[in-house]
């Protein structure tokens, strides 16, 4: 089975998953971003890395926020960035997926970065490009289905490296709704492939996959527990449509369980790290004296995500 | 017509034959077995030295797409892929557009298959009205139109007072109702089968208790009504030893695999390979081995290829949005012959592969095909055991294209199909 986002040199050829990355890569992508981060601070806040270089955000399923930072990000690499909200324009008139792709693919698209509600859609992309021989066009994927978002799996480690230094002896835990998280995929694949030692994953057991500890994680369903002593805490949003049906009764009693308060943060190391992808609950997995308080890395989260963003796409790019 | 196939190689488990024998056919029946009847004289002579004779194959699960779907497939398409790969009966489920709920489409589609004079089809009838789960069908009116048994297809029952109903009434006139064990709620929207692949890969699951607790159901029904029922396409190890204590019960129950179960795992996913998406799913390597067991040890009687011909613009879309099914007729006799080569020793393999696919299948379905005893209908497969051949879709003749065995090498293939005595198909 040939894994559609290597070259056959082994190099990057689409960011599709974290999952089998070879830890240097991910390394590599992390150390180029660190270049980045300056870069918002400049009067300039532009380099030259991607000029004249067409990036196509689509968005088969709604998100401003990342797709915000993805066109913010190629904008400081100086591509040109169009914008398609599929999920209003050619979905609804029948056009196949890949007879989209075809179509602008044949505007000399350079890139795509791809959000799609099915998981494994960037991977149907990605093998149409392959399989019409077009190896200069680039696939990101933004968001797949429950299945992964590499980009801000990236950048939860970026932030991790910037507060904790060293991978080698952390204890980190991932709250909430894994089942239906490709974040929670996302940052599992990434802390174990920079060997984070122990990697919990915490939630009620309506939220949590079948055979998840096969993915090298400690599975804990009281969250007391699970926090003890803990580096970071990546906090799920948990999402508003998870309360009908059975998986959860209400999001009074999903907080009182789950929820992250300063007692419970009380728990973990004291120099513990919070984390979330946003947009956040307020009151339904977090305390708002937890978001706003002095161990949240919430907000350098979303700055550290563009120069993650730009480092990936400058790197395929480049490739 | 009289037509003599010399110097094969007879393999013909009904009958306890294996041993090369000529074969002699008169007006479309097994005249004669090793030698001549009196006064024969052969119109035409096909010589099948190296090769086997066997019955022709008998496929419980094959979705022709008519009526509704022609544009995955037709009547013609399909049936000329059944010769190829060497089907000489077939079932058909009923779930086409509009389903087999009612006489006259099951007999306009009889009609049609027998007018092309290619294989024998044989329709299953809708159980209930629409395969709807809320009203019986006429099933007395449908087995005089030509329907071998009711099935709900893919649909599920999700009143169990109904399914209570239409078993005892099927069970009133000795009809065989086919069931595929799914729980109507239990795996809903599920796409893959659950376990860690699934996890990691974020596809919805369909876990292997919505198969055990529908045989539960089922068991029990039958318990209380005494109906006769057939399980298709078993999926998972627990499924299968639940039948096997059914069967010690002695319970008037049969059952089928698809053959793509027998080889493949959810593992063949791969990187959402749509061609690897099935109803019911690929389960685990354990699932698959209890299943070659069970099919070696007769807790599963039979073999089918669960033919689904899906055309591209439903297979290439993502995992979760291409239709399941795989394209299998052509591939049937083959994979029979892989389990058999991987489960089966040695002296008993060809047969026991044949078996499954001929005589056991016929047995399960009430149909008279799957043995060449003299005076038997001359429906025969005739096959190299030896030969390789590379899976591609430009080796297939149906209109479906998609398998997740593209790319594979297999052994075992086709060189003549005989219906009724009639040579129709060569290779």
């Amino acid at each position: 089975m040939h894994n559609p986002q290597l070259n056959k040199h082994g190099e990057l050829q689409h960011l599709l998953t974290i999952e089998g990355l070879p830890r240097a890569v991910v390394t590599r992508i992390l150390d180029t971003a660190s270049s980045f981060v300056g870069v918002g601070d400049r009067d300039v806040k532009k380099v030259p890395l991607m000029r004249g270089k067409s990036v196509f955000n689509l968005f088969f399923e709604n998100s401003t926020r990342t797709r915000t930072t993805f066109e913010i990000a190629s904008k400081r690499l100086s591509a040109d960035v169009i914008n398609l909200n599929i999920s209003a324009s050619s979905a609804s008139k029948g056009e196949s997926l890949l007879d989209t792709i075809d179509n602008l693919a044949a505007m000399h698209a350079d890139m795509f970065v791809v959000r799609h509600a099915q998981s494994g859609a960037p991977y149907l992309i990605a093998k149409h490009l392959i399989d019409t021989h077009q190896p200069h066009v680039h696939v990101v994927n933004a968001g797949d289905g429950r299945h992964a978002h590499p980009t801000q799996g990236l950048l939860d480690m970026y932030t991790i490296r910037h507060y904790k230094k060293d991978f080698s002896n952390l204890t980190v835990a991932v709250v909430g709704d894994i089942l239906h998280s490709r974040v929670a995929r996302s940052d599992i694949h990434g802390l174990t492939t920079l060997g984070v030692p122990e990697v919990r994953a915490i939630g009620p057991r309506t939220l949590l996959p079948t055979g998840l500890e096969q993915m090298g994680v400690r599975v804990f369903t009281d969250m007391n527990e699970g926090l003890k002593g803990v580096d970071v805490i990546i906090m799920l949003r948990l999402q508003n449509e998870r309360m009908s049906g059975a998986l959860l009764p209400s999001a009074q009693e999903y907080f009182k369980s789950y929820g992250l308060t300063p007692e419970r943060l009380a728990l973990a190391k004291p120099d513990a790290i919070v984390m979330h992808p946003g947009p956040m609950n307020r009151g339904v997995e977090i305390d708002s004296a937890v978001a706003d308080g002095a161990q949240a890395v919430i907000l350098p989260q979303v700055t550290f995500g563009i120069a993650v963003r730009m480092a990936v796409m400058s790197m395929l790019a480049g490739s | 017509m009289k037509l003599q196939i010399t110097n094969g190689r007879l393999i013909d488990p009904a009958n306890h034959i294996d041993a090369i024998h000529d074969v002699f056919i008169v007006s479309g029946k097994v005249a004669a077995i090793g030698s001549a009847p009196v006064g024969f004289i052969a119109d035409q002579t096909i010589d099948a030295t190296g090769l086997i004779v066997a019955p022709g194959l008998v496929d419980l699960s094959v979705r022709l797409r008519e009526p509704g779907y022609e544009y995955k497939a037709t009547l013609e398409s399909e049936l000329h892929a059944a010769l190829a790969g060497g089907v000489t009966s077939l079932v058909c489920p009923p779930d086409t557009d509009p389903v087999l709920d009612e006489p006259g489409l099951v007999e306009m589609l009889v009609h049609r298959a027998r007018s092309l004079n290619q294989s024998h089809v044989y329709p299953l009838g809708a159980l209930t009205m629409g395969l709807k789960g809320r009203e019986l069908t006429e099933m007395a009116e449908l087995t005089e139109a030509g329907c071998v048994g009711f099935a709900q297809a893919e649909s599920t029952i999700e009143d169990t007072t109904v399914l209570l109903r239409a078993l005892q009434y099927a069970q009133t006139f000795g009809y065989t109702v086919w069931l595929r064990p799914q729980d109507p709620h239990l795996g809903k929207g599920g796409i893959a089968h659950s376990g860690p692949l699934a996890s990691r890969l974020g596809l919805a699951g369909v876990p292997v208790m919505s198969e055990t607790i529908a045989l539960q159901t089922i068991f029990e029904l039958v318990r209380a009504t005494g109906a006769r029922v057939h399980l298709c396409r078993l999926s998972s190890a627990d499924g299968v030893a639940l039948v096997r204590a059914a069967k010690a019960e002695g319970l008037p129950i049969s059952s089928d695999v698809g053959a793509h179960h027998l080889h493949l795992t959810d593992v063949d996913i791969g990187f959402f390979d749509s061609n690897a998406r099935m109803t019911p799913p690929l389960r685990s390597q354990r699932d698959r081995d209890a299943i070659r067991q069970g099919v070696a040890d007769g807790t599963i009687d039979a073999i089918c290829s669960d033919h689904t011909p899906v055309d591209d613009d439903e297979k290439l879309l993502p995992f979760g949005e291409a239709s399941p099914g795989a394209t299998g007729l052509e591939l049937l006799l083959a994979l029979a012959l892989k389990w058999a080569d991987e489960s089966v020793p040695e002296k008993q393999r060809l047969s026991a592969a044949i078996a499954r696919i001929t005589t056991d299948a016929a047995r399960v379905a009430g149909l008279p095909a799957g043995q060449l005893g003299v005076g038997s209908a001359a429906d025969l497969c005739i096959f190299d055991a030896d030969t390789r051949w590379l899976v591609q879709a430009s080796a297939l003749a149906s209109q479906g294209k998609h398998t997740p065995f593209l790319g594979y090498e297999l052994q075992g293939q086709v060189r003549h199909t005989i219906v009724a005595g009639r040579p129709v198909f060569s290779r």
